[in-house]
């Protein structure tokens, strides 16, 4: 009998957790929905403006539609799959296409057992591009394309093969490189810190080229490295910013996606307490100038800003023209895909500003090369 | 007897057909069309055979892990580590697949098996401690849930490869994925699903029809009474948790040596384990029930995901999820409803 009542108070538990939890995520649906609302919008009030041009536009890209499926951070999670959502959107208010099949659309995905799903899904309802983005999402796409050869496939931020898949990829580490070198000169405490995802070679790729740019500037400087094991996990990502700064580092910088917005809210935590702390947090993927913004005070330094929106317009627009190109797609800071923000122009000053220039001059001439590995960053710090 | 039969069959289906209505209220609320969202949902479970395949695929572990949620339960055992013995399951099989090479007839019983002995000795620390010095099992087992998952990332990392994300592909001799199931529905439905079939046939076998299975339930529903008939309340304990433990590790299997054909380093949990504990709470502790139970859950889940294709939001599936738990959490309400309009009736 009291094993019964205790399985019964754990059930009600378990429901009320069910609920709050569906209660806190279909928060995010209601801002996607907002996007798409506003999304609706603009394709009206575009309308109204160039009525002819756009109803030809349409009737010729009628026949295209492009849709994308998220790793498990989400199409809100203020960095990586947001961009490549809103570059999604930005095309498809470009060519007057809508929201939902036929047009442009995502699915998100809520653990590793969903990606295929998603993937096949999508390629049920007749979009003719798909975009997996995130390395996660590597082997579903393999698969995908092997088995529907007559589709367009892209993977963002990984290399799979295959004559319909296109596989872009990004030089972080020449970005991580440049916020490294910010980073070097804000620091007071020569303390900065990294907080990355997973332990996966395209994040150690993050680590490696911020690991160098800060080294380069000044050898004294003290790297403390973690990885919260997660790019859905804001907790942890919390709790080493705030063991991090506790030691006294003073400029974090992180490639986590979601679990980035644990480091910037401990950061604006320590910065509501105190307005005076020297506290920072570089921000990845996106400009994340809004994600610090704590009353008049802002802790985002700056943000390796990873173009995953224009990646995925480009690659829209091709492959609706008929020049889909399968194979590696490399963007880096010669394209301006890959840049450092300057949005916080209190705290990004003109020096670090001019400093970063410069060593940007120096990795377009060539001068320098970025480590992308561990290996190479080891081979790169000897060489100083 | 008929009359508590007749509820237990009665009960969970109200409730889901309460469940279901108030997710349609709650859809209208927010202004969807419920209609469009469920058959949204139907067509995103069983719409093709793609689907119908992929259905089954997410069904397979529910119905071992709420066998194993439903096997404890019965013995007066509550196995939250379920998640927990999943994952060592899942863990072993994939070991035993990737690490060795025999024929088929040997590789893939023995992955299984491995599974089965990972997942009974990862529930065995629970029973034990419970039978010898009265830990509470629901405090051990949640903490065993942790201690496996990180320690499967940790081996996953250093042990079976050298820093990767994932293991290998399982020998072909170890998969239960078969090339016919994959041709005709192009989905990933494996065997498992037979395995999973004879687990549920197994646990009713144990329980119902073996001496053993006679006093485990006995320990259930009265420990001293059992201990006065001369029962050995502790061994059963042991004995039952162990057994739930190796259930819960053949549904990891299912995972690593069919879905997935490997295993990745986890974040967090798969909740495969916790959906067990409301799988078997769906159907009555029983192991039809929790077959039936599994089929009702696999379903949602997979249509869940079809549902914003009709522009319905899928987190309202986890609510109408959690609304039909919750009807069946509150089945004394229905129940007692149904016992007055009886009354009244006549």
């Amino acid at each position: 009998m009291k094993q019964r009542r205790f399985f019964m108070i754990f059930a009600l538990l378990l429901t009320i957790g069910l609920v709050l939890g569906a209660c806190g995520t279909s928060d995010d649906t209601a801002s996607s929905n907002e996007d798409g609302g506003s999304e609706d919008q603009n394709d009206s009030s575009e309308s109204g403006n160039e009525g002819s041009e756009e109803s030809t536009e349409s009737e010729s890209n009628s026949d295209f539609s492009v849709a994308m499926v998220t790793d498990v951070g989400g199409v809100d999670d203020k960095s990586f799959n947001q961009s490549a959502w809103e570059g999604l959107q930005e095309f498809g208010s470009n060519n007057g296409l809508e929201k939902g099949q036929g047009g442009f659309d995502y699915a998100q995905s809520e653990s590793d057992a969903d990606y295929l799903n998603n993937l096949t899904r999508l390629v049920k309802n007749d979009f003719n591009l798909i975009f997996g983005i995130g390395y996660k999402l590597n082997d579903a796409i393999s698969q995908v394309s092997e088995r529907y050869p007559d589709r367009q496939f892209a993977i963002v931020d990984s290399v799979v093969e295959g004559d319909n898949v296109a596989s872009i990829t990004f030089k972080e580490h020449q970005g991580s490189f440049l916020v490294g070198v910010a980073a070097a000169m804000k620091t007071e405490s020569n303390k900065v810190g990294f907080v990355g995802g997973t332990e996966s070679d395209l994040i150690k790729k993050f680590e490696s080229g911020f690991r160098a740019g800060v080294k380069s500037v000044n050898k004294d400087i003290e790297i403390e490295v973690q990885y919260a094991g997660g790019f859905d996990k804001a907790d942890k990502g919390k709790l080493i910013a705030s063991n991090m700064y506790k030691q006294g580092t003073d400029v974090i910088y992180h490639a986590s996606g979601a679990t980035g917005n644990g480091v910037f809210a401990q950061a604006k935590d320590i910065k509501k307490n105190d307005p005076e702390a020297n506290v920072w947090v570089i921000g990845v993927d996106r400009d994340q100038y809004e994600e610090g913004q704590i009353g008049d005070n802002n802790v985002t330094l700056t943000s390796m800003v990873k173009r995953v929106d224009i990646a995925v317009q480009d690659l829209s627009t091709k492959s609706m023209n008929g020049n889909f190109q399968s194979g590696v797609i490399k963007y880096g800071l010669d394209d301006d895909a890959i840049s450092v923000a300057t949005t916080n122009e209190k705290a990004y000053t003109e020096e670090i500003s001019n400093s970063v220039n410069e060593w940007k001059q120096k990795i377009t001439n060539g001068d320098i090369e970025v480590p992308s590995t561990r290996e190479e960053l080891q081979t790169y710090l000897d060489s100083l | 007897m008929f009359a508590s039969r007749f509820y237990n069959i009665v009960i969970p289906v109200i409730s889901v057909i309460l469940g279901l209505i108030a997710g349609a209220i709650i859809m209208l609320l927010f202004g969807y069309n419920p209609i469009s969202g469920y058959a949204a949902l139907w067509n995103g479970a069983f719409g093709d055979l793609y689907f119908t395949g992929e259905t089954i695929v997410k069904v397979t572990p529910y119905i071992l892990s709420g066998v194993a949620v439903a096997f404890a339960f019965r013995t007066g055992l509550f196995n939250i580590g379920v998640e927990g013995q999943v994952f060592v399951g899942w863990l072993a099989a994939v070991w035993v697949g990737v690490a060795l090479d025999l024929p088929m007839i040997l590789h893939l019983p023995l992955a299984i098996l491995a599974a089965a002995v990972a997942g009974g000795l990862w529930g065995f620390v629970p029973g034990f401690l419970k039978a010898k010095f009265r830990v509470h099992e629901v405090i051990v087992s949640i903490m065993m849930n942790y201690i496996a998952l990180y320690t499967c990332n940790a081996i996953i990392r250093s042990v079976i490869t050298d820093n990767e994300d994932k293991t290998e592909n399982v020998a072909e001799s170890a998969s239960l994925a078969s090339e016919w199931l994959t041709q005709l529905t192009f989905s990933r439905l494996h065997y498992g699903f037979l395995i999973a079939l004879i687990g549920a046939f197994l646990m009713w076998f144990i329980l119902e029809k073996t001496t053993k299975g006679y006093e485990l339930r006995s320990v259930g529903f009265n420990q001293n009474a059992s201990k006065y008939a001369g029962m050995n309340v502790d061994r059963n304990i042991v004995l039952s948790f162990v057994i739930s433990g190796a259930f819960a590790g053949v549904a990891g299997a299912m995972q690593g040596l069919g879905t997935f054909q490997f295993m990745s380093v986890n974040s967090g949990f798969t909740n495969i384990g916790f959906d067990g504990i409301a799988v078997a709470l769906l159907g009555g502790n029983t192991a039809l029930g929790s077959v039936l139970g599994a089929f009702l859950f696999g379903t949602l889940k997979v249509g869940a995901l079809n549902m914003p294709s009709a522009g319905v939001p899928k987190e309202l599936v986890d609510i109408v999820v959690a609304l039909i738990i919750f009807f069946v959490a509150s089945s004394y309400i229905i129940r007692w409803f149904l016992q007055r309009s009886k009354k009244e009736g006549k």
